[in-house]
């Protein structure tokens, strides 16, 4: 309850400085108490250059470190940053997602990452995922722990749902989730009488666990029915990408709307590993910018005052290092930047401690070094986000002390 | 509990007295191949329990000319992983070296990635097609399991073309073989020495200890077969300069003395001594595999798969016993597991779920079908949570029912039913009219 008062404190000071009425924040007064808390978790996988998405251009030693590929300073053309704080600026492509930052709806922690050093992009989403860094047999991912923790009052079958093929192994274990590429997947596709038939054998079942999976399987179908998926509309003016990340934000927000009882969702999105020209303003990395933000900044206004409840986080396995490399690209580096937009989050603010670009700051002489580690990030936000008050099942290994959350919320 | 053992009798004395019941011979069938077939229960019966189970420990007695004819087409899976690099990997890599050389922006080339892509993809329509059309069915499932057992990810680095090697050379061979020589030769692999870092270990780049304690936790004793921190890291020096040769080129293993930490190692309370060189590895190796904690943990792990995702607990100490007195023979622990009376008792019968894999192969197989092309069956097993030799963390997939059972996972099994049965599978012919889809997607079809 305190975050929600925070929020609406925030949202009218939004209203007052910026003279228009971000829709979701006005409305938020009225959403009080009425859903649970929702996640949305978004993997950019492949590691983004954190450094060229919310640049320091106070740092000269970013401009000396990257003569051809750094963002150029605000104010200076328009492929310059846009200024956030003084210090740290986006990249210009994220120019969608600015408003929300100008709303203290979207937040960020620079300099975030894992304690274990491994540059493979194979066992840093691994850890990332599974929140045990260094561990590599931890058989379930976080956010399934999260629910195993967190039982439901009911069998909601959308209660954790990813747009992707497969489960991702964050939403991996022994509570139940489900992976769908499209909404209209789920559903009986056989023509005929066969859905009844399937029902009425599953219903009967004497086999307890397969009968009760079986019965939730098809209420949750008749769920989706209802909620009519094929004629969806987004509301508020919010123009998806026609991407795959785009349309996956899409059905997430139909699922959400649903009132299905989504409760975490999760999409990811690829083409970080940008070691051979990724440009700066325009270019590689500033095209798939541009898809990232465009779909959030979609997703968002879309949830309309749904987004009073609901967080949006996004993270990537490590960073990039500080320098260019020969090829005009970064390679794989430590620290990176998480955003994180809507459910009470105390944003137009960069957390974290900034250790700075200079060589003797950096990680190994190379990367930029991490301050927070993301299990402070991924704690709070289960702490205080979604009301978690003991969190240590979910965090195996590791202590979660509220002195080292980033302050996210209030 | 004389209930029971009045059960335990008759179905002993089934075995003895053939033909043996309908219901036993089912349930072996479920149990020992990725599914019943039409006329297999028949076919049982008329041979006997004794000799089909003799048959199925000795796979090399058994001819498999069908599934070699139908493998004559995947053109990777006979090769070495050398070839695999030469041929697949390399000229993708000097493609795009040749593309930023002429300053270009080195995105991978599509053609050269499709043609890297296919080694997996023939492996994955190989593992299908095996565990479709095999004789040997029992070592088929065996493969399944140890794979599993001592699992690499595809999608880890350059083990994308090691694993074709891993399946055919480490793993196939040893299923009935010695647990000790299928441990030497997952510990000398390259795709192992890769995936779990063991081959970076040492010298300049420092102790890694990945492997050593997988080796210990998933391989061997178990996460509660007594083994401490310490141990893991003086495990780990052991390892040390087990390495590969060009890693990248698809070289074997390779012992690089420089990195090898040659002081005095202490061990679960052994002491290896200092100078000993590779030989300390082998020497952690045959400690582990002769530990009671190891004959345990495989007899637990062996019994959930074949009788029960619980196993009782006077089994799986059998087993283990079994075990031990063999040094290990994997061949004598099947045949203890696969004649105990827990395994014979219907209490056990249909009561496992089947994976994704067993599901899509054994709907497959009950159908008769004819598979032109695999990739569409590999495809759905991946759709229904299973993607083949892409299995994340290196504890494998789970055996057990909670890791199956769920909404999305039903559905998706319900669908392939009616698609597979009414001949919607694109290179999948199904002539026979029974089972139905409503079969193959009804409750007890998921269980095997």
């Amino acid at each position: 309850m305190l975050s929600r008062r925070v929020f609406l404190k925030h949202s009218g000071f939004a209203l007052v400085s910026l003279g228009f009425a971000p829709s979701f924040l006005a409305r938020a007064a009225h959403a009080q108490g009425r859903r649970a808390k929702q996640l949305i978790a978004i993997f950019q996988r492949g590691a983004v250059d954190g450094l060229n998405v919310v640049v320091p251009f106070g740092e000269d030693e970013y401009y000396r470190a990257r003569p051809n590929i750094a963002v150029s300073r605000p104010g200076s053309g328009a492929d310059a940053a846009v200024d956030l704080d003084g210090f740290f600026g986006f990249n210009p492509r994220l120019l969608p997602l600015k408003p929300f930052w100008d709303q203290h709806a979207l937040a960020i922690v620079h300099a975030c990452g894992s304690p274990d050093a491994t540059r493979s992009h194979f066992d840093a989403q691994d850890y990332m995922e599974t929140a045990t860094p260094g561990v590599k047999a931890t058989s379930d991912g976080w956010l399934n722990r999260y629910m195993q923790a967190r039982k439901a009052e009911r069998a909601d079958p959308f209660r954790a749902v990813s747009l992707t093929t497969q489960l991702p192994r964050m939403l991996q274990g022994s509570a139940p989730a489900v992976a769908m590429k499209q909404i209209s997947q789920f559903d009986i596709r056989g023509g005929g009488q066969a859905g009844a038939t399937f029902e009425s054998l599953y219903a009967d079942a004497r086999d307890r666990v397969l009968g009760g999976t079986g019965r939730d399987a098809f209420d949750a179908m008749r769920q989706l029915k209802n909620a009519d998926p094929a004629r969806y509309q987004p509301e508020h003016g919010a123009d998806y990408p026609r991407s795959p990340f785009g349309q996956a934000l899409k059905q997430i927000a139909q699922l959400a709307k649903a009132d299905v009882g989504l409760e975490i969702a999760f999409a990811d999105v690829g083409g970080w590993d940008t070691h051979i020209n990724q440009g700066a303003s325009q270019g590689q990395l500033a095209t798939r910018l541009d898809d990232f933000a465009r779909g959030i900044a979609a997703l968002v206004t879309d949830l309309g005052d749904r987004m009073a409840d609901t967080l949006v986080l996004t993270m990537s396995e490590f960073g990039r290092a500080v320098r260019e490399n020969g090829s005009r690209g970064t390679d794989h580096g430590h620290g990176n930047a998480m955003m994180a937009i809507g459910g009470g989050v105390r944003g137009g603010k960069v957390y974290g401690t900034w250790p700075g670009l200079a060589v003797d700051r950096r990680y190994e002489g190379r990367d930029l070094a991490v301050t927070t580690d993301f299990r402070d990030v991924f704690g709070e936000i289960v702490v205080r986000h979604l009301g978690v008050a003991d969190p240590s099942a979910i965090f195996p290994g590791y202590t979660i002390n509220a002195a080292r959350f980033p302050g996210l919320f209030a | 509990m004389t209930a029971w053992i009045a059960q335990v009798l008759t179905s002993l004395a089934v075995i003895a007295s053939l033909p043996a019941d309908t219901g036993v011979v089912t349930h072996l069938l479920e149990r020992t191949s990725f599914g019943v077939r039409p006329g297999d229960v028949e076919r049982v019966q008329a041979m006997g329990v004794d000799r089909y189970l003799d048959e199925q420990l000795h796979p090399e007695r058994l001819s498999d000319a069908g599934v070699d004819a139908r493998l004559a087409g995947l053109t990777t899976i006979g090769l070495s992983s050398r070839r695999i690099a030469e041929d697949f990997e390399m000229p993708a890599i000097e493609a795009r070296k040749a593309a930023k050389a002429a300053g270009s922006d080195g995105q991978p080339n599509p053609e050269q990635q499709r043609k890297a892509a296919t080694v997996i993809q023939e492996l994955q329509q190989q593992k299908t097609i095996r565990a479709i059309y095999s004789t040997r069915q029992l070592q088929e499932v065996l493969v399944d399991f140890w794979f599993n057992h001592f699992n690499v990810d595809a999608r880890k680095g350059a083990d994308r073309f090691l694993l074709t090697s891993y399946e055919r050379d480490v793993i196939r061979p040893h299923v009935l073989g010695k647990f000790r020589d299928l441990l030497g030769a997952t510990a000398t692999s390259p795709a192992m020495l890769f995936y779990l870092d063991n081959w970076r270990s040492g010298g300049k780049d420092g102790l890694n200890e990945n492997y050593a304690r997988e080796l210990m936790e998933l391989h061997t004793l178990g996460v509660d077969g007594g083994y401490t921190q310490k141990d893991v890291t003086e495990v780990a020096r052991a390892f040390t300069g087990w390495t590969i040769d060009r890693p990248r080129g698809g070289g074997d293993f390779r012992f690089e003395p420089r990195r090898h930490d040659n002081g005095q190692k202490i061990a679960l309370g052994h002491v290896i001594r200092a100078g000993g060189g590779m030989h300390d590895g082998d020497e952690v190796l045959d400690l582990l595999a002769r530990h009671p904690s190891t004959a345990h943990f495989i007899a637990m792990k062996l019994t959930r798969r074949f009788v029960s995702d619980t196993p009782p607990a006077a089994l799986v100490d059998r087993v283990a016993a079994r075990f031990r007195e063999t040094d290990g023979d994997l061949r004598e622990v099947m045949r203890a597991i696969l004649t105990s009376p827990e395994f014979l008792s219907p209490d056990v019968f249909h009561q496992k779920i089947k994976t994704p894999f067993e599901f899509v192969v054994s709907a497959v197989r009950a159908t008769g079908a004819e598979v032109h092309d695999a990739r569409p069956l590999v495809q759905q097993i991946a759709q229904l949570g299973e993607p083949l030799y892409q299995c994340q963390p290196p504890t494998g997939y789970k055996d057990t029912a909670d890791a199956w059972v769920n909404t999305g996972a039903l559905v998706g099994r319900m669908n392939f039913g009616l698609a597979l049965a009414s001949n919607r599978m694109r290179a999948v012919v199904v002539s026979n009219t029974t089972p139905d889809g409503i079969t193959l997607g009804a409750p007890a079809f998921q269980r095997r």
